[in-house]
Formats: structure tokens, sequence, C-alpha cells
């Protein structure tokens, strides 16, 4: 008899992505610095969806997450021979795609036949909008209250997010390379404890405890250390930060930790400072899942860069999905320059006034123009109190509104300042200011009936 | 006494939309009541009078020491939408730490809460 058979079943979620862009080595690192059962990867956003919507629209083929594609290429080996399974949202609005995409660098290796992907499909809602709305479905902005038809011919994406359901058929029918689309973050995790432990749909406490070890793991480094306020000065080698790992016992309880041998802090205040990122009300994070109550939630010191979480309490699921919507909502740019020493405020100050009265002599007028003095208020604004005289001072104007030309005209207004403005001046190499179209994000609510999913397994 | 936020608290934020979070946590389990009494949702409101547009909202998590604000408001649209450099609100922690509480000098003193630099 083992020990595995003696000893209470522990399962190793290990996190290796907290959005698409996050630490290219992390996946890589997580599999290979010590036991871990299953690769959680999070990469999607508020408004990713559309940018993979505008990817699709262009090639039939993209609309995922690409460096989904490098992480399974760097994390093969320990999927082939050692039996991780990975887990994540990277389909974006193609999981097939992103399926093939997975497939094809798998054969490239020799490892085809080892690699069983399961696609998680039925979030997007894009192509049955129409009929939603004809069907009463209000799809109403949850911020705002306004109905979505405002803005119907400027949705770009719309995807509802979806639960722990579909991930779990899919680990049970032998997937190890898991992709969704709109999965919410925290089910990624939640989804393979109760795959592992059998929790049933309405163990609420259980469900809560896995979303809670996801919402603290679904941001990578963000609880073990990284972007970490407490004491950070002294956590330890950063340059080799190790990504946090749940380690969860079937009655619900986890520990929060990292490899041996890895830089950054597991504590009780690097784990809270995650637990309230992003918190709303505390006593109702709502899930497709369950209702978790983050007052419940109690954290023990279990030893060295080990956190021990147990407590939770779940209520029953709500009988709504969220739907991330996303549309066009105009353009905007922004232009910086720099002033510099004597009088860098007063020269930026002034810089912003010549500029603002242009704008209005070109007849240019926005739904927003926004003017910062980085170094100065930019990210306190009035809190920060008067400056002591520093040494330079960015000026940073922002412009608002549906015209694009009106926007790319006061991109023209920027760097004649540097010979037609105040003087010590400098910080313009980049030139004009880019002009982006905003997509912007709609939030809103619909009945779970109206959503379901599916799921392949590919042979 | 007169004592800092950022002597006896730590904290992060992050974005809802318009809406700013700002979760405050005690530095010291037994300093939590100091928290829970003195930065109250009318303090807080009356900080960033001149950085929201909205209400604020005050949670208490006595089980993780800490407070949780949502400024409402406080993003300039919020998202994408946002001109700000902070569109995501991820500095906000560090602008609440910029409070300085007035504690009865007994209390303060009963609980070794270091007093503001003059």
């Amino acid at each position: 008899m083992t020990s595995s058979q003696t000893s209470p079943k522990i399962v190793r979620v290990a996190a290796g992505q907290g959005f698409w862009g996050d630490w290219l080595e992390a996946p890589r690192r997580q599999v290979e610095g010590g036991q871990v059962d299953y690769l959680m990867l999070d990469y999607l956003a508020e408004v990713t969806m559309s940018i993979l919507q505008k990817q699709k629209e262009r090639d039939p083929n993209m609309g995922y997450a690409r460096d989904f594609v490098g992480a399974i290429e760097s994390v093969l080996p320990a999927i082939a021979t050692r039996g991780v399974r990975v887990i994540a949202n990277a389909g974006g609005v193609n999981p097939r795609a992103c399926a093939e995409a997975v497939r094809q660098v798998a054969m490239k290796h020799g490892v085809g036949s080892a690699v069983r992907i399961g696609v998680v499909t039925g979030d997007d809602l894009l192509p049955r909008l129409d009929e939603l709305i004809a069907g009463g479905h209000a799809l109403a902005n949850m911020e705002t209250g306004e109905a979505l038809s405002t803005v119907r011919d400027r949705v770009l994406s719309a995807n509802a997010y979806i639960g722990s359901v579909p991930i779990v058929e899919a680990l049970a029918r032998g997937a190890n390379v898991v992709i969704t689309g709109r999965s919410t973050d925290t089910a990624l995790t939640m989804a393979p404890l109760r795959h592992e432990f059998g929790w049933a749909g309405d163990d609420w406490d259980r469900l809560a405890a896995g979303i809670i070890a996801g919402h603290i793991i679904e941001c990578g480094a963000q609880c073990s250390g990284g972007n970490c306020l407490y004491d950070w000065q002294n956590i330890p080698d950063l340059a080799n930060v190790g990504y946090p790992i749940v380690e969860a016992s079937a009655d619900g309880t986890f520990v929060v930790t990292k490899h041996p041998n890895t830089g950054g802090r597991i504590s009780i205040p690097s784990v809270t400072e995650q637990l309230v990122y992003e918190m709303g009300d505390p006593h109702s994070y709502i899930t497709p899942d369950v209702v978790a109550d983050f007052s419940t939630i109690q954290l023990e010191a279990a030893g060295e860069n080990r956190v021990r979480v147990f407590g939770i309490k779940g209520r029953p699921a709500t009988d709504k999905l969220k739907v991330s919507i996303a549309y066009r909502a105009g353009f905007k740019a922004v232009g910086t320059l720099v002033y510099s020493w004597p009088d860098a405020l007063p020269k930026a100050q002034l810089a912003d006034r010549v500029l603002r009265e242009r704008l209005v002599n070109l007849g240019l007028s926005f739904d927003s123009v926004l003017t910062e003095f980085v170094g100065v208020s930019a990210t306190h604004g009035p809190l920060a109190g008067p400056p002591n005289d520093p040494p330079e001072v960015q000026l940073r104007v922002g412009v608002r509104g549906p015209d694009k030309a009106k926007v790319e005209r006061f991109t023209r207004e920027i760097v004649p300042l540097v010979l037609n403005g105040p003087p010590s001046v400098t910080g313009f190499a980049g030139g004009k200011p880019k002009v982006e179209e905003i997509v912007a994000y709609w939030p809103a609510l619909v009945d779970k009936t109206v959503v379901q999913t599916q799921v392949e397994v590919l042979a | 006494m007169n004592v800092r936020l950022l002597d006896i608290a730590h904290a992060r934020s992050g974005d809802k939309g318009d809406t700013a979070n700002v979760g405050v946590i005690a530095l010291k389990p037994e300093w939590y009541p100091v928290l829970v009494q003195h930065l109250t949702l009318e303090r807080v409101q009356h900080h960033f009078r001149d950085v929201i547009t909205g209400p604020v909202e005050r949670f208490e998590l006595p089980n993780l020491k800490a407070l949780n604000f949502l400024l409402h408001g406080a993003l300039d649209g919020g998202g994408t939408l946002s001109l700000k450099t902070d569109a995501q609100g991820k500095v906000f922690s560090t602008a609440m730490l910029r409070m300085v509480l007035d504690i009865p000098d007994a209390d303060a003193k009963a609980l070794d809460l270091p007093s503001a630099p003059r």
C-alpha cells in the first residue's frame, strides 16, 4: 500500500498565468518546480473577448489567446509523461481553433496521442443576440440600467460567464487539456477540485471554498509577493518569484503555497491583499456555481510560505449568468510631453492652457478632455498636496469622443508645442499619439436556462 | 493623537467598471478595532470628495481584519473608456493610506499606535 492510499488525498492546482500577457516562464516553472496535479491558466480580462472577436473577423482561425499554444508547448512533457492536466480559458471566441493549434503542437512533438483535448463551448451569445432581445431579454447594463438595444449595432462580442459544470464533465471524460471560452476565472480552479473530490452541485460550502481558492490564485503571483504592499522591501527574490499553488483537501480546506527554492512570499498579509482585490460586497461573491461569503474565510499560518484557509461558507447560486458584452464606444488618444526644472509644473500647466485654447479655436469638442500632471497629481489628484519643486513633470492630456477625425486632429496638436509652447520641454520621441478605438464593457445578466454549454473531447 | 493610516494598515485596490474598491487591512490584528471605529464611511467620503463623483460603500471583515470600500464614480468611466493613468484603480489603495486619523491619546497609547511625524 502506498502512502497516497493511507494519507488523506490532496489535490494540487497551480496557477500559471494571471492574465493574457503574464510571465511566459511561469507555466513551465510551475510544472517543473515540484509536484502539481493541475495547471490553471487564466487569460481573459473584461474586454479581451472583443479583441479576440476582431481577430476572428479578420481570420476565422484566430480569436483565441495565442500565448496558450506556447505555454502548452513548454509543459508538454509534464502533460504527456507525468499526468499533469491543464485547464485554461484560452479559447476566447474560438475554442475549437485553439484546440486545433494545441493538437498541432502536440503532434509536432510526437505526443499527439497523449494529449486529449476537451473543448467547452456555448458561452458565445453573439449569434443569438437579436433572438434573445426579441425574446424579452433586455441585457440591461448592470451599472447604468440602459437596455442593450441602445448600443446593439455597435456590439462586438457577447459571452456568458460559465461555471465549473462543463469543465468537470470534460475532466470526467478523460480530457487532460481543457480549453474554454468565457468561463469564470475561479471555475478554472474549482472545477478540478470538484472533479477529484466529487463535490455535489449543492454542496455550497465546498463549492464556495473552491471558488475562493480560485480567487486567491487567479491573479498569479499577486498572492505570492507580487504587487504586495505589506513589507514589500523585504520580500525575497522577486526575480525568481514562485507562482501560487493550492493544496486542497476533500473537506474544502486548502493550503496556499508555492514551490521550494522560489522567490516571493506567501503569508497571511499577502493572501489577504489578494482576497480583497476587486472585492465588491464580501458577503455575496456571485458565481455561476455558488454565492461565496468572504466574511467566513479563516486564514492560519501553516509554516514557511504556507497559509491554511478554512471555514468557508457558501449559499445557493442565483438563476442568472453574467454576460460580458463589448461594444464600440468611440475613439481616444493620449499625448504626453515632459517639462523640466525650473518651474516644471507651471510650464506644464501653461502648455495645457495653450493646448486647450487651440482645441477651442479649432472647433474641436470632445466628450472628455482629461489633463494629468505625472509626477505631481496623476495618481492621487488633489490628495497628493503641493509638489516640492520637482525636477520634471509630465503633461499628459487625453481626449475621448465619437468622431475619429477630431481625435486624429487632436494628436497633431501635441508635438508642435515643443517649438511653439512653453520652454524646457522634451520627451516627445514617440511623435504624435496613436488614435485608439474604444471597445467598452457592458455587463449584463441573462437567465441561466438560456445558456447551454457543450463539451467535446477530441480523440 | 494623529496616526497615519499608512502606519497601521496596508491596502490593495482594484476596479469594477467605474468603481474602485479599496481593501484596508490592519497591520496588527489588535489594530483592527481602530479601523472599525475611526475609518468611517463619512471620513472616507470626505477624504475622496474631490476625487470621485459617486457615493462610497463600506463593509467590515473582522475575519480578515479588513475593511472594504467601494468608491463609485472613481475612474472616469472605467476600463477602456477612462483617460486616467490609473484607469483600473490600482493605486487608490495608496491614496486611501494618505488619511490621518485622530485617535484619543489613551487608546493610541494602550494599543501602541505609532504617532504621525510632525
